[in-house]
């Protein structure tokens, strides 16, 4: 355990290092929120075996509330992250309550369902801005004294928040709460036999989750000064399953890799593209760029068919195999 | 002539359009529940076959010069043996694994279907001709009425009442019916259930691709005009419950008619108003209004 715990530290010590190696800090900051984002979905999928098709409410939902707070009230940073993640926990508190009358695959596309309401609502409200989103949002000084504008500074604010984001959900899996969730995800009738309030369970971890992914949401809000409706589609549900899929489920750092590899490949996809044009000379590839979806499907096919445990939890099962023999 | 102070005209108009939802929703959840009763996957990719189906039908249309009847036919069948191929080399490795593989499998599909129609087609809707023989309206007096949306709403009608009759009524639906409820005991009984799960599939999936044939006239052909519909025949899923065949057809129609008037009387909440009928089920009878409890 504490040899885990010095890992992280090694790895946050070197998260901190990251602008001075030349590493942009808008691309790291990205990278930071889509992987708490996964995280916090990681919690309720791979801890505690609810798979929510509908999580890319909560993000957009704490991205408006911030991006709102900010700019119309002209709150300091702080106040708009605690809006931004107050608000997606209560939204977490009312799609979880009516997702977990049901279990399985219901739950997936009642959490979906629920989500595209959301994405209607902000299509059609009106102070979300409709289909522009809310555009120059002040990032504002936090605290009042500390100002936000240079994105170095911006950057240790972000890092700060994914690590903070990060232990909460290590001391949830780590508590007997956390085995609970565990208990849950493994055998949910010999849960309820020994006398566990499943359904509290179940909508505490939702909530947890939701909150966790709405302060993903916040942040990314002062990293872009924007707001869109992009952050609340259904295909942001789908990408944040994909990271966690890619990277390992039920893993503390797959979901980390998992949002690092998906923010590269949209980065780069397009130079992929290009390099496959001029390498067989077909046109089609040139276009590749705009259209991630086919590679997003076709990588999400492959994790599914041949790839379950992602790269950190096939890396995991590769050393348990090693200490076995 | 004014109902709730809504001119009549209006008022049946939009009952028509939400009909012929209707029949989609009606269409495509009745193939999701066929195939979840004995796959035990929830299909995300029917509404990328839906919109497969009338891409098909478009594609024979302008490059082939076929006409639309022959689509009609022949478009379900073609992407009926693109769903088996799908079955054979995907879906049948992930059953015995968690459901929750089915739908990220088809999920991923579906992206990747729908990328690949809109690199090549883009995002703007392709124009679809009415057949002649169903152009024009007829006044009914209280109503003018588009002879194709009345097709629509005919032709889905036979075809999920059919479905209804062979699954229930039929020897050959009785086997389905047993292999929903127990694979094993049936497959001793010598009857192949894999063959019957893939040809089930198959068909599931061509009966979306109907669907989209028969939409491809009211609405443009379009690679998005499936991922939108797909949400909603969850919900019209999670709302009928998944136990029953006629439960499927009644709660798609029903929710049609419903958003079709939600349009004439509250416009702002049309997009909403299935999901709302969701939560409000979910609370009262969270196993849906034909589904049985667990």
């Amino acid at each position: 355990m504490n040899r885990h715990i010095a890992g992280y530290v090694v790895l946050a010590v070197a998260a901190a290092l990251l602008p001075f190696l030349g590493v942009y800090p808008i691309f790291a900051m990205k990278v930071m929120c889509y992987a708490l984002f996964a995280c916090a979905f990681n919690l309720l999928l791979g801890f505690t075996g609810l798979l929510s098709f509908g999580h890319a409410a909560f993000l957009g939902s704490a991205a408006y509330a911030t991006g709102y707070a900010l700019k119309a009230w002209g709150v300091t940073p702080e106040v708009g992250l605690i809006f931004g993640v107050a608000v997606a926990a209560l939204l977490g508190l009312v799609v979880g309550g009516l997702a977990i009358r049901r279990s399985g695959i219901y739950f997936a596309m009642i959490t979906l369902a629920m989500a595209q309401m959301v994405y209607f609502f902000f299509l059609q409200a009106r102070f979300t801005g409709g289909e522009d989103g809310l555009q120059q949002v002040p990032r504002g000084r936090l605290f009042g004294v500390i100002d936000l504008s240079s994105d170095l500074t911006l950057y240790y604010l972000v890092l700060a928040l994914f690590l903070i984001g990060f232990a909460i959900i290590w001391r949830t899996v780590n508590s007997p709460f956390g085995q609970v969730l565990k208990a849950l995800r493994e055998n949910e009738p010999r849960a309820i036999s020994l006398g566990y309030d499943v359904d509290r369970f179940k909508l505490l971890a939702f909530v947890l989750s939701a909150a966790i992914a709405g302060l993903a949401g916040s942040a990314k809000t002062l990293v872009f000064v924007s707001a869109t409706l992009s952050d609340a589609t259904w295909q942001m549900s789908g990408l944040v399953i994909l990271m966690t899929l890619i990277g390992g489920m039920g893993t503390f750092l797959g979901p980390v890799l998992g949002a690092f590899i998906v923010v590269l490949l949209e980065n780069k996809v397009g130079d992929f593209g290009q390099a496959l044009t001029s390498m067989t000379g077909i046109d089609w590839f040139r276009q590749l760029g705009e259209s991630v979806t086919i590679v997003i499907g076709l990588i999400f096919v492959i994790c599914v068919m041949a790839f379950r445990r992602g790269i950190v939890g096939e890396f995991q099962a590769l050393l348990r195999r090693r200490k076995a023999t | 002539m004014n109902v709730f102070g809504i001119p009549m005209q209006a008022l049946f108009g939009q009952l028509l359009l939400g009909l012929v939802n209707g029949s989609f929703y009606a269409m495509l959840s009745l193939g999701l529940a066929v195939i979840f009763g004995l796959l035990n996957v929830i299909n995300f990719a029917h509404g990328a076959l839906y919109m497969m189906g009338a891409f098909v039908a478009w594609m024979g249309l302008a490059y082939l010069g076929l006409n639309y009847w022959v689509m009609l036919i022949l478009a379900p069948l073609v992407v009926g043996l693109f769903g088996i191929v799908i079955e054979r080399l995907l879906l049948r490795h992930l059953y015995r694994l968690d459901h929750l593989y089915g739908l990220l499998l088809t999920f991923g599909l579906t992206l990747l279907i729908e990328g690949l129609f809109r690199s090549f087609y883009g995002v703007s809707g392709q124009p679809f001709q009415t057949p002649d023989l169903l152009r024009g309206a007829t006044n009914l007096g209280f109503m003018i009425l588009p002879i194709y949306r009345a097709w629509v709403v005919v032709a889905s009608l036979i075809v999920c009442f059919g479905t209804w009759f062979v699954i229930e009524r039929t020897p050959l639906g009785a086997l389905l019916r047993a292999a929903t409820e127990n694979p094993r005991l049936v497959e001793a009984f010598g009857v192949n259930v894999p063959r019957m799960i893939m040809l089930t599939y198959g068909f599931g999936v061509a009966l979306a691709a109907f669907a989209g044939v028969l939409a491809a006239p009211v609405l443009q052909v379009s690679p998005l005009m499936g991922s939108n519909l797909i949400i909603v025949v969850f919900a019209v899923v999670v709302i009928g419950g998944m136990g029953s065949i006629m439960g499927a057809i009644l709660t798609g129609l029903g929710l049609g008619v419903i958003e079709g008037l939600t349009k004439v009387f509250w416009p702002e909440a049309s997009n909403t108003v299935v999901f709302v009928i969701m939560a409000i089920v979910l609370l009262l009878r969270p196993a849906g209004l034909f589904g049985k409890e667990k």
